[in-house]
């Protein structure tokens, strides 16, 4: 009751309150704007609808490239954690290169992704996978880390194979700690798929907001990022509800 | 039954070869050392089959170390160690199963799961494997708990399927680190009289490491008292035979209260 009602109060107050100063021009007056810059939501929601299927067909792009980009980050991410893990040396060979692709600015690897490979879905999910490998990969090589070793004695006793071993003990350790990852790592990926048709690209919301930003389309542009958002918390909502149905032990 | 389980079956509680007579533990000349620091010197110990061993000492003399070389987890940096005719490591791992101090429940199983994990790491079906462990359940009043995650457990609890999921292991030795240590006074004397009808029901040779006296000589025929570290032995008892089945009577005997000021007396003094 409290967790639904309240945040729904909030924000449709905050909305009224945001209709009502657009409405009347207050925005506009206080930030010294032109009130056709400053749309209503009453105003997105029309520009929503009117445009749904060219908002929808944008969504549908901009979402593939989050989905898959994340699958990769995420594939990659478990495959750094795990494949590392038996050889510590390996590990600590590719721990500064795998930081260091972190600390390269996506603001200056994406326009080199975009000459590379063109202006099609490869270069966003390299961008997204980039951004979601990090947080996965850290967090399941540190979840593998925090394995007991007391525990890793008794399963040795109890006859346990090193793939036992992983299976049985090392793996369900880090599951929760990976899931950190994936909802870090998921939380930034639209942010990167957006940031990735910004550099070059001929469809998706980020492309959508490009063009209507430069149209001084506002109300549209308010409306494409509504989406996004939406997005973005469906994929949350989607690995949280993953993490619940998995990590059931916590 | 179908044929993989039967290896295992209901009477695999103890694997073939060591079987029904049990396996001696035998320490000669034993040394450990950490680097510089030298944690056990010179040290002989010796528990016959079927044979329960207290070992008492002060906190950090190496009785965890010793357990773990006992049980293979270790190699000693002189002397040796010999379980039956096992003498390497893996092969004292073959014949030793090890409880540790925490009970160390996997939180992502079941209680039956948890204790039949060494079944199911020789890949026995988790079907077969829950049926026999489940067995177990039921002859050590555990019977209804089966499902239970272990986070819906008492402390007493946790370590009882700790303990069934050791002995499961089917080893005919085993290398228990203070099991009880976590848990209250009353669920410990509990404890200890439900693991002396474990033992008396299911005879394995036990090492049991503990830093309580009157824990080692009523659970144990025989009780070690071990010196700040290095450790060696600085004398050794044998507890009243046979257990008796109340532990509160037996603890209270007039034998036992001198043997455990014996002990005491020894754990304070050191050498003399």
């Amino acid at each position: 009751m409290r967790r639904w009602v309240l945040p729904a109060l909030l924000i449709a107050g905050l909305v009224g309150a945001w209709q009502i100063a657009a409405t009347t021009g207050a925005i506009a007056d206080a930030l010294n704007l032109d009130p056709l810059l400053i749309p209503s939501p009453a105003e997105i929601a029309t520009a929503l609808w009117d445009s749904r299927s060219l908002v929808a067909e944008n969504a549908w792009v901009t979402l593939k490239e989050i989905f898959f980009g994340f699958l990769i980050g995420l594939a990659a991410g478990l495959a750094f954690g795990f494949l590392l893990r038996p050889f510590e040396t390996l590990r600590l060979t590719f721990y500064p290169l795998i930081v260091a692709s972190q600390a390269i600015p996506i603001i200056v690897f994406a326009p080199i992704l975009v000459v590379w490979f063109g202006y099609g879905i490869g270069p966003k999910l390299a961008v997204v996978a980039l951004v979601c490998f990090f947080p996965i990969a850290v967090a399941t090589a540190d979840g593998l880390r925090a394995v007991d070793l007391q525990a890793v004695k008794m399963m040795r006793t109890l006859d346990a194979s090193r793939r036992q071993l992983l299976w049985r003990l090392e793996m369900p350790t880090a599951l929760p700690f990976t899931f950190s990852g994936a909802k870090i790592g998921v939380t930034f990926a639209p942010i990167a798929a957006v940031f990735g048709e910004w550099v070059g690209s001929d469809s998706g919301l980020g492309h959508l907001i490009l063009q209507d930003n430069a149209q001084l389309n506002t109300a549209r542009v308010f409306a494409a990022a509504l989406v996004l958002s939406a997005i973005a918390i469906g994929l949350y909502g989607l690995v949280a509800l993953a993490e619940r149905r998995v990590v059931t032990w916590r | 039954m179908p044929a993989k389980t039967k290896e295992f079956g209901a009477d695999s509680a103890l694997p073939a070869s060591d079987d029904a007579l049990g396996v001696a533990v035998s320490v000669r000349g034993l040394r450990h050392s950490y680097g510089e620091l030298s944690t056990i010197e010179r040290l002989d110990l010796d528990v016959p089959a079927h044979g329960v061993l207290g070992l008492v000492g002060p906190s950090g003399c190496g009785k965890s170390t010793l357990l773990e070389l006992i049980a293979g987890l270790r190699e000693p940096t002189g002397g040796e160690v010999a379980l039956g005719e096992g003498l390497d490591p893996a092969a004292r791992l073959a014949r030793c199963a090890f409880m540790p101090q925490r009970d160390l429940l996997l939180p992502w199983l079941s209680a039956i799961d948890n204790a039949a994990l060494a079944l199911r790491n020789r890949g026995v079906r988790r079907g077969a494997a829950r049926r026999e462990a489940g067995q177990l359940f039921e002859r050590f009043g555990l019977a209804g708990f089966e499902r239970s995650s272990p986070a819906e457990l008492s402390g007493g609890m946790r370590q009882r399927v700790a303990f069934l999921r050791t002995l499961v292991a089917g080893k005919p030795v085993l290398a228990l680190d203070e099991p009880f240590a976590s848990l209250d006074a009353i669920t410990r004397a509990e404890m200890q009289e439900w693991l002396a009808g474990a033992l008396d029901a299911d005879p394995r040779t036990v090492v049991l490491v503990t830093h309580d006296v009157e824990e080692a000589l009523y659970l144990c025929d025989r009780v070690a008292v071990l010196s700040a570290r290095p450790a060696r032995i600085v004398e050794e008892m044998s507890a009243p035979a046979p257990r008796a089945a109340d532990r509160d009577e037996a603890v209270t005997d007039p034998e036992f209260v001198a043997l455990r000021e014996r002990a005491l007396h020894a754990l304070r003094g050191g050498t003399r």
